[in-house]
């Protein structure tokens, strides 16, 4: 088992005749993920990697109707319709891979994903893998192995130095989420912590966050009451004040959502917060 | 992309928000003219840091001889380590109340929020939680009349200022998607007799939004020169102060290896995240931009995903061959590709190591042994 996505998920890609599209599509399909269609206007008819190309969702889904979920590797400015065409299409699990979209056109996105209760997962993520079942994303397919490990992270490389770890310490993972670096984003902490502690797969869960806004804090609250051991790592311990570090979430303004915060939050709801991303297997072993 | 004060204003005018009447400086000519003008002003430094009253930065003057002084006095002067390249002088105000009002986003919730307190002109950081009112906005709708007539009414505003307040805080929004903002603020909003006068600006615009801004944004750039060039390869660079120069791919992990080099005692010159997929050549220039900045020992950590190892290990080789590399050199290379990359290195005699743990510990030992020499 694993949560949101699993072997039976029909995947949509759109922007898939682009570089990204078209060399992730092909990972996704050797990892094992059912790539049933891609749009990209105005390349209706083609085939990318075998996959039927159209020129709208709308005429995607009208022809595979099992089309459950869209990954979206789409050029920034153009995230906004894309993700808002895949919504009004009825599609209600979408992947939003691209960085740099505009920060209205996110609260706008999650607007419209909130009125069609739309899972939205990114934007800026790595995207969302079950390992062994399938996978929507940019990660690399070798560090992962099935497990009972919930991961979910809001940084991509960071994630993979962790499952890395987990692996090579013979702990496989349930699925492992990207939340995405960016300042409003769709799934947070908070939504995916719930899911993890009632899916009967997942054991124990990891959390890796990062300096910048309250997600942490608020992930903390519900962790209080989880029954699940959960094992935190967060990133940002020597970053300064009021420099953006990389990502547009993680900036310690005014003194808010600094490292000592999160971490205090975190210990004072049972979490083992890891210092050091090496020592997350150990503290998922104890 | 935050904007000076005075810039905030010019936009605050265009949409119906009143501001005192001012005038901006780059030198003293027309001070006096402007000062003889007005009457007793206030001179303001523009820099993007707060706080700048404390540090010195804000002047009064009733006569145009003194204002000319004080304006000088600015221009020659850093507040808060920034050379002030403007100031912004105003008619200085009668202040009945003052107030604070701010629209940004709250990524908790996932859209727009309205910020006011009747405690204005201080850092609403210091405002107790009980007495900021907080109204998030719905995308939608925006912020129509209602809404800015509840906060007007939980701002205890009447008559005149309480229309004037409604006007205002519609418009204030209007801005805030116009120009797509993080963040407008006005601190204080003054009553000053029948009026309400944006005495402050904070306008904070987002640089994701940079293909559609419209023609009347200024557009001001804070960053170092090699902040720039690293942003136009696609690198996101900060400048620190400290020692070893440090590469990886992906904010979290570069970020996380900053905390490492921390751990082990040493200090990062830098953060940069060189991006996921960065080819041979993007990669030799970023790596040239980190010696530019003269680090004493260099950190790549590479944890190859799109990202491919043999692509790194050529672009450190090509560099080397080029330029030479004159300081230490660590890398852990590990993930897609990974034996090329370690083999191409081998050829240039070039150690790599597999965990993150090692790499720090041995790039903070060469840090040690060049400080230790003397250098």
């Amino acid at each position: 088992m694993s949560i949101i996505l699993d072997n039976s998920t029909k995947v949509l890609v759109q922007g898939i005749t682009g570089r990204q599209g078209n060399f992730h599509t092909k990972q996704m399909l050797e990892f094992g993920t059912q790539v049933v269609a891609g749009v990209t206007p105005g390349k209706g008819g083609q085939q990318v990697h075998d996959v039927p190309v159209y020129d709208t969702v709308f005429a995607a889904v009208s022809k595979h109707k099992d089309i459950n979920a869209s990954i979206i590797f789409i050029p920034a400015p153009a995230v906004k319709d894309a993700a808002m065409e895949a919504m009004a299409a009825g599609i209600r699990t979408v992947v939003i891979i691209t960085e740099h979209v505009p920060l209205h056109d996110e609260m706008d996105i999650m607007a419209y994903a909130e009125k069609t209760s739309t899972i939205i997962i990114g934007p800026n993520t790595f995207g969302i893998i079950s390992p062994g079942q399938s996978k929507m994303g940019i990660m690399p397919n070798t560090i992962y192995k099935p497990g009972a490990v919930g991961l979910v992270a809001r940084s991509g490389t960071l994630s993979y130095e962790i499952a890395f770890n987990l692996t090579s310490a013979g702990l496989g993972q349930s699925t492992v989420v990207g939340l995405g670096g960016d300042r409003v984003v769709g799934l947070s902490f908070t939504d995916v912590l719930p899911m993890l502690e009632e899916d009967p797969d997942t054991e124990s869960v990891v959390l890796v966050g990062e300096i910048g806004g309250n997600a942490e804090e608020e992930a903390a609250k519900y962790i209080k009451q989880m029954k699940k051991p959960v094992v935190a790592f967060i990133a940002g311990s020597s970053a300064p004040p009021g420099k953006r570090m990389g990502h547009a979430g993680a900036i310690i303004e005014r003194g808010r959502g600094t490292f000592a915060s999160k971490v205090e939050a975190l210990n004072n709801a049972g979490a083992k917060v890891a210092s050091l991303p090496w020592e997350v297997p150990e503290l998922v072993k104890k | 992309m935050k904007l000076f004060e005075y810039m905030g204003k010019e936009l605050f005018k265009k949409m119906n928000i009143t501001v005192p009447a001012g005038q901006v400086f780059q030198s003293d000519e027309g001070v006096e003219k402007f000062v003889a003008n007005t009457g007793e002003v206030v001179i303001k430094s523009q820099i993007l840091s707060g706080g700048r009253g404390k540090a010195g930065g804000i002047k009064f003057a009733t006569s145009p001889d003194v204002a000319k002084m004080a304006v000088n006095e600015l221009l020659q002067s850093k507040v808060k380590d920034c050379p002030v390249q403007a100031v912004l002088v105003e008619e200085k105000i009668n202040i009945d109340k003052e107030i604070y009002l701010a629209i940004t986003v709250d990524g908790s919730i996932k859209r727009p929020v309205v910020i006011a307190s009747s405690s204005g002109g201080v850092d609403i950081e210091e405002v107790p939680e009980d007495k900021i009112i907080k109204i998030p906005v719905d995308v939608h709708s925006g912020v129509q009349p209602f809404l800015a007539r509840e906060v007007a009414r939980q701002l205890l505003l009447q008559g005149d200022h309480f229309k004037q307040f409604v006007n205002l805080l519609v418009n204030m929004y209007k801005l805030f998607k116009k120009y797509d903002c993080e963040l407008v603020e006005i601190n204080p909003l003054v009553i000053s007799g029948d009026k309400l006068l944006a005495a402050d600006a904070k306008v904070t615009v987002d640089d994701e939004a940079a293909f559609r801004y419209p023609a009347d944004l200024p557009v001001i750039d804070e960053r170092t020169e090699r902040e720039k060039k690293a942003h136009q390869l696609g690198i996101s660079y900060v400048e620190l102060e400290g020692e070893i120069g440090v590469m990886a791919n992906g904010a979290g992990i570069t970020m996380a290896t900053l905390d490492i080099i921390n751990h082990y005692g040493g200090t990062p010159r830098n953060f940069m995240d060189a991006g996921g997929g960065a080819s041979t050549e993007a990669t030799a220039k970023a790596l040239e931009i980190l010696l530019s900045t003269n680090p004493k020992v260099i950190l790549a950590n590479i944890f190859g995903g799109i990202t491919r190892c043999d692509d790194v290990a050529n672009a450190f080789a090509q560099v080397q061959e080029k330029l030479g590399i004159p300081v230490p050199l660590v890398i852990r290379l590990v993930g897609t590709n990974e034996e090329d990359g370690v083999r191409i290195l081998k050829g240039q005699g070039i150690e790599s190591f597999r965990t993150v743990d090692e790499a720090v510990a041995k790039a903070v030992e060469l840090l040690a042994s060049s400080e230790g020499s003397g250098e």
